[in-house]
């Protein structure tokens, strides 16, 4: 039943994607973007990963399509006729496409409990994790505390990406152009 | 190996290869980078199936449960997710200042309106 | 969007309990789903939608230019202060068991603060990088 839900949502997701690159209205686009992000949420939360389904909601969702909004409010809101031939991109896409698919048999069934990745770390944050921590979220308990120094290192790019825009939009005091 | 038990994979290589496509295939810049946030959500999910354990719950210690699924990608995909939006909002920034110099967001016009100059383009 | 009222008076209703919930969101991260990132976005999307109804201005007026990019710059400074207070409390760079009496009041004490210092970077980049974009559609003054 689970893994029928799951699939039913990946299937939605899919269709949304092909919907997206037909359309040529970018308002269109960024909706459709918007709902794509929303089912990539539920698919999370009906695979258990309850953190990252709020942070794809909140972020993917949420800003992302107020970022995307503003931009196209300044930029213009509809492509152009495609002029140039999509065969060799769609070759292109097709020939990675069928080599990972190709990697994929080499990886473990959906939801096997022998899989490699339960085997390391993974059954140490679980079992000792509280006790060590005295956090019962483990997600957080590892975020903050186990893996700490890059969550210091994201936050480091959060902050740059800000500043990047800071130093993009910026206007200059006594009238600046496209400068 | 059957269809039902790597069906999350291929669901995941047709994502990534769609959202390839649009980045590859099209001109215009704000579609190019939707289709880069495609790509990368895709990975998420590459990440986060082969954690799931079916039966199991999310990785909160709680009474009564035995069976967690594997909280390690979650992990990793919350810094991608945020890492995501920043790479976005940089490209936005980007594009709104591409479209004051050159007045156009399409990726030929823009390079159309280099060539003949031969300067930067901006007026 | 000032002059709708139905829109003015959701916003109004919803807006108080949008930003309750990222501050639940932000402290409960320990207990159940949530933590700095999530917290963060649900704060600068509360104060997004007040610019959306009543206006920029408006905005800029309960969460100033200079206050949002001292948010951001605070958060990691947080991080980071944490990290050295554990190598001036005598251990090694962001190790948390010192920071209390016993280890493991010490790593709550230390995942709280730092969960607090991602959550305002991201509440003030998500929040300055709004601002930069309204701005940027709007006439010079």
């Amino acid at each position: 039943m689970e893994s029928t839900i799951i699939n039913v949502l990946l299937v939605l997701m899919a269709a949304a994607v092909v919907a997206l690159e037909r359309l040529r209205n970018l308002f269109a686009v960024v909706v459709l973007f918007t709902i794509y992000s929303f089912l990539m949420a539920t698919v999370l939360v009906a695979l258990d990963a309850v953190d990252v389904a709020m942070t794809e909601a909140s972020v993917g969702a949420g800003i992302s399509t107020v970022l995307l909004l503003a931009a196209l409010s300044l930029c213009g809101s509809e492509e152009a006729k495609s002029r140039r031939g999509t065969w060799l991109p769609l070759a292109l896409a097709c020939a990675c496409g069928l080599l990972l698919v190709y990697g994929t048999f080499g990886l473990p069934a959906f939801s096997d409990p022998q899989a490699p990745i339960h085997t390391h770390v993974a059954r140490h944050y679980l079992e000792r994790g509280l006790a060590e921590t005295g956090v019962p979220n483990i997600v957080t308990a590892v975020l903050a505390s186990y893996r700490g120094y890059d969550t210091l290192g994201e936050t480091v790019v959060i902050f740059t990406a800000g500043a990047g825009v800071i130093a993009l939009l910026r206007r200059r005091r006594g009238g600046e152009g496209g400068r | 190996m059957t269809l039902a038990s790597h069906f999350s994979y291929f669901a995941t290589i047709f994502l990534m290869v769609a959202g390839l496509y649009i980045v590859i295939a099209r001109g215009n810049l704000i579609k190019k980078l939707v289709g880069l946030s495609i790509f990368q959500t895709s990975v998420y999910l590459l990440y986060i199936a082969p954690g799931k354990l079916i039966g199991g719950t999310a990785p909160i210690i709680a009474e009564g449960f035995k069976v967690y699924s594997n909280p390690l990608p979650h992990v990793l995909i919350l810094t991608a997710i945020v890492v995501g939006v920043a790479t976005i909002a940089l490209g936005l920034a980007l594009v709104v200042r591409i479209r004051e110099a050159y007045d156009s967001i399409e990726e030929d016009e823009i390079l159309a309106r280099d060539e003949p100059d031969g300067d930067a383009g901006a007026r | 969007m000032k002059s709708f009222l139905i829109l003015r008076v959701v916003a109004k209703l919803l807006i108080p309990f949008v930003l309750l919930f990222a501050l639940y969101v932000q402290f409960h991260g320990e207990y159940g789903p949530g933590g700095g990132f999530q917290a963060g976005v649900i704060l600068a999307a509360g104060v997004i939608f007040y610019a959306l109804i009543y206006g920029l201005a408006d905005a800029r007026r309960i969460a100033p230019e200079w206050f949002v990019e001292l948010l951001l710059a605070a958060g990691v400074l947080v991080y980071a202060g944490v990290g050295l207070a554990g190598i001036l409390l005598g251990g090694n760079f962001l190790d948390y068991f010192v920071l209390a009496s016993d280890p493991v009041s010490g790593q709550v004490r230390g995942i709280i603060l730092v969960e607090a210092g991602v959550g305002m970077t991201v509440c003030g980049v998500m929040l300055k990088i709004f601002y930069m974009f309204a701005a940027r559609g709007m006439p010079q003054r």
